[in-house]
């Protein structure tokens, strides 16, 4: 879109969907949509309050702990797989089912066996995350290119040379990509379970705000968790495009 | 490697001669049970010459080349190197790629020094000696670019300069031009040969050009189609103390081709 | 094969061996699954993880005494009419936003945001707008699925081929020609991937419904069989959404293959 012969990037078109939404608010259309305004005052507020801030390390921690378990777990057992031919044939079928399983509908039985808490929320993170970044290793493992494996090993390299040297650098495109879609992933993950959960953290801050109809409150913390979510994922888009160059060589 | 008959059937009298720095006895390649890539191949490789491996497409060059490299084992015969047995990759040969194979997240001295990374060299000896073959090809001061900020032509010679550096008797070059443009390609060829002239290596070359192949080589074989055979060597005999186009007029050149391509066009039919 | 020394072990492997293998992997992955599973449950690692064959049976039971029809029957409604409708706007955003850089410029940030962002918050609010009705599950469908849809549509036919286009434009094809004999076609495999993921995003949203909002369909049958103890019949629940969930993601990514990636066929 261009204005005035300026090229203004498509990001700013969120403002008018900004503005949409502060017009139908204060239309008063439908009373979940808050004027956009008074959401914005909320979320002020919402940051300074003690619960927020006990609601966002709890979560924070949760959602680290789930994601160092996920790429540790996802990356080695995606690099198994691409190394290991029966490991991907016994595996590779449910890696793919949990990938694309609802599995909102596995969180009641993580309350059942870890409880009301947040070790219930770290395994669903686990749960979201893993299968993305183990289908997207494996992918890179896959793709890389033969030759640059012979070129290993015609010059001697032992395995773990090549594991470490070539293999894991080859694919480091892709592993980053499916490290950022298990991000993403875990952010929903995190919401999800703690939704279900419903007594701790934002979960329960959700609960309180949609029970006593606090809209402003509950889109306040759902804005939170947007922009939080949109900057881990450019964030780690930000350290893709460092290592884009590698597609043109290929292929 | 080779299969368990070897206790039992006693292989052919091996004709070493000392001149041949590689061997080839009896190989066959079956890639699957009904795609037989190579059928007997025997053939020897002279010491400090450059032999070319030349036929049609899917004949089984490059097979033959990897199964020479170590990279891919016989169905069937043996390949000595130095009068060795071949069981894998080994520190007297070196590949050069037909895709370059380059790291992308590697600098070109890293690339270059890559083979003498892996022996376990000091980092600051290895670059040293990788500087040395990066100045060689004629790359000096790239040393510090990204694969990816150099031309099709240049990242090849990152190629060589890499398969140069760890000093390897043997280099095996699987069609090391066919991704460069034509004039750059001869610029290679001339400059590849100006550089054997002074390392003295054995060159083992795969290529589709006839004329790349009468230009370069001491002896070409040339292959059947799959599976592979060795239909005949040619040996054109070019001085390549001659000029570009003294060589490139000269008559030695011209039969040659004539003859290779006599030889292909049987192929077709 | 990237050893040097696996090419001589291989196997003679006829056709009809390499069929019969694949089913042997097959097996061998179910075995160790629920193989596992069962140790597990023979454990026991909780009183609250039955065995595989205690759930396996829970399942015929409840497949034989018609709580499950009943109970996928108020699951599967919301779920394909979300669908649908998620398609529709996919279609017709993912067309305007692919063919319009007006229309790209104002749609593209607010569907990705909208997919990359954690919408199952929104859920709890769905209630107050539609009740505890279908209406509320479609929508949680609508929200999860719909994003993925419309960008996935979009980014196809953007990416539809230029010398195709160009192809069909040098014919004197007119613009509609061009978007109904080039473009659609074209961008019709990725449109189809981006549906699949849709789905399984749709899946992960009427559950979620279910179990936060409008207590009935699979959501309640675990809801209830969990609240009453009866953890067999609970996982037989999960076991049989997740099993009928990779089904239908399964035979989408087969209708993929087979419809418009002729030159894939066979090869996975
Ligand atoms: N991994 C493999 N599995 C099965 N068949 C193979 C494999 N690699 C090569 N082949 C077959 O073996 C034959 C020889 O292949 P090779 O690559 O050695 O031919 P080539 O002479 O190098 O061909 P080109 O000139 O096209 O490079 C070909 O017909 C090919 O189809
Ligand atoms: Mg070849």
């Amino acid at each position: 879109m261009k204005i005035f012969g300026f090229q203004i990037p498509s990001v700013f078109s969120l403002l008018i969907w900004a503005g949409v939404w502060e017009v139908i608010g204060q239309l008063e259309w439908v009373f979940i949509f808050p004027p956009l305004s008074g959401v914005l005052i909320e979320l002020w507020d919402l940051v300074g309050t003690n619960a927020f801030h006990k609601a966002s390390i709890s979560t924070l921690k949760s959602f680290c702990y789930g994601m160092f378990f996920a790429i540790t777990g996802g990356v080695s057992l995606g690099f198994f797989m691409g190394r290991v031919d029966a490991a991907n044939k016994l595996l590779g079928m449910w890696v793919n089912i949990f990938a694309s399983a609802p599995l909102s509908s596995l969180v009641p039985v993580l309350i059942l066996l870890f409880g009301l808490g947040q070790t219930t929320i770290i395994v669903t993170v686990v749960l979201f995350a893993i299968w993305i970044i183990t289908l997207d290793t494996l992918a890179g493992i896959k793709h890389v290119s033969p030759s640059l494996i012979e070129m290993g090993q015609s010059f001697g390299a032992s395995r773990w040379n090549l594991l470490y040297k070539i293999l894991f650098w080859a694919a480091l495109p892709e592993i980053l990509a499916g490290i950022r879609m298990g991000f993403i992933r875990a952010v929903k993950g995190v919401i999800i379970g703690q939704l279900l959960v419903s007594i701790i953290d934002f979960g329960q801050m959700f609960a309180t705000f949609s029970r006593n109809l606090y809209m402003e409150e509950f889109w306040a913390l759902t804005l939170v968790l947007f922009v939080f979510a949109l900057g881990i994922s450019s964030l780690i888009g930000e350290m893709e495009k460092r290592v884009e160059y590698y597609a043109g060589v290929r292929d | 490697m080779a299969i368990a008959e070897q206790n039992t059937i006693p292989l052919a009298a091996p004709t070493f001669s000392d001149n041949n720095i590689v061997e080839v006895k009896g190989v066959s390649k079956f890639y699957e049970p009904d795609i037989q890539a190579l059928l007997d191949i025997n053939l020897g490789f002279p010491k400090g010459q450059m032999t070319t491996l030349l036929g049609p497409s899917g004949c089984g060059k490059t097979t033959l080349l990897k199964i020479i490299a170590g990279l891919l084992e016989p169905t069937e015969g043996d390949v000595f190197v130095n009068g060795q047995l071949v069981t894998g990759p080994g520190p007297e040969r070196a590949f050069v790629f037909q895709d370059f194979a380059l790291m992308p997240w590697a600098t070109v001295l890293r690339n270059v020094s890559f083979g003498l990374e892996l022996r376990g060299m000091a980092k600051d000896e290895r670059y040293e000696i990788a500087r040395r073959y990066i100045t060689n090809v004629g790359l000096e001061g790239f040393g510090e670019k990204y694969p990816h900020e150099l031309s099709g032509g240049m990242r090849q010679r990152v190629g060589l300069a890499r398969a140069m550096a760890v000093d390897a008797d043997v280099l095996m070059m699987d069609e090391p031009f066919s991704a460069v443009d034509e004039q750059t390609r001869r610029q290679f060829q001339e400059d590849l040969l100006n550089l054997l002239s002074i390392e003295k290596k054995t060159v083992l070359f795969v290529t589709h050009s006839i004329e790349e192949a009468v230009y370069v080589s001491d002896q070409i074989v040339l292959l059947s189609p799959r599976p592979g055979r060795i239909n005949k060597t040619v040996r054109p005999d070019i001085d390549h103390a001659a000029s570009s186009d003294e060589i490139r007029r000269g008559k030695n050149y011209l039969d040659s081709v004539e003859e290779i391509w006599h030889e292909l066009k049987g192929y077709l039919e | 094969m990237s050893s040097p020394s696996a090419s001589v072990a291989t196997p003679i492997a006829s056709p009809s061996f390499r069929i019969s293998q694949i089913t042997i992997w097959r097996v061998l992955s179910l075995i160790l699954l629920f193989g596992a599973w069962e140790i597990a449950g023979r454990v026991p690692i909780s009183i609250a993880f039955p065995t595989f064959f205690e759930t396996m049976s829970s399942l015929g039971t409840m497949i034989i005494d018609g709580r499950m029809a009943k109970a996928y029957a108020k699951t599967l409604e919301p779920l394909v009419i979300g669908i649908g409708l998620s398609t529709a706007f996919g279609i017709i955003f993912g067309v305007l936003m692919g063919l319009s850089r007006k229309f790209q410029w104002i749609g593209e940030p607010i569907f990705i945001v909208m997919q990359a962002a954690p919408m199952a918050a929104l859920i709890p609010l769905v209630t107050f707008l539609y009740g505890i009705g279908v209406a509320a599950k479609v929508v949680a469908v609508v929200i999860l699925a719909a994003p993925i849809i419309v960008l996935n549509c979009f980014r196809a036919v953007r990416n539809a081929s230029p010398s195709l286009i160009q192809m069909c434009q040098s014919f004197q094809g007119s613009q509609i020609q061009v978007i109904r004999k080039v473009i659609i076609p074209d961008a019709a495999p990725m449109m189809f991937s981006g549906l699949r993921l849709g789905v399984a995003a749709g899946f992960i949203g009427v559950i979620l419904a279910e179990l936060l909002i409008t207590p009935n369909g699979v959501g309640d049958l675990i809801t209830y069989h969990r609240s009453v103890a009866e953890y067999a019949d609970m996982y037989a629940a999960i076991f049989s959404i997740v099993f009928f969930a990779a089904v239908t993601v399964g035979l989408l990514e087969k209708a993929e293959v087979t419809i418009f990636r002729p030159e894939k066929k066979g090869a996975a």
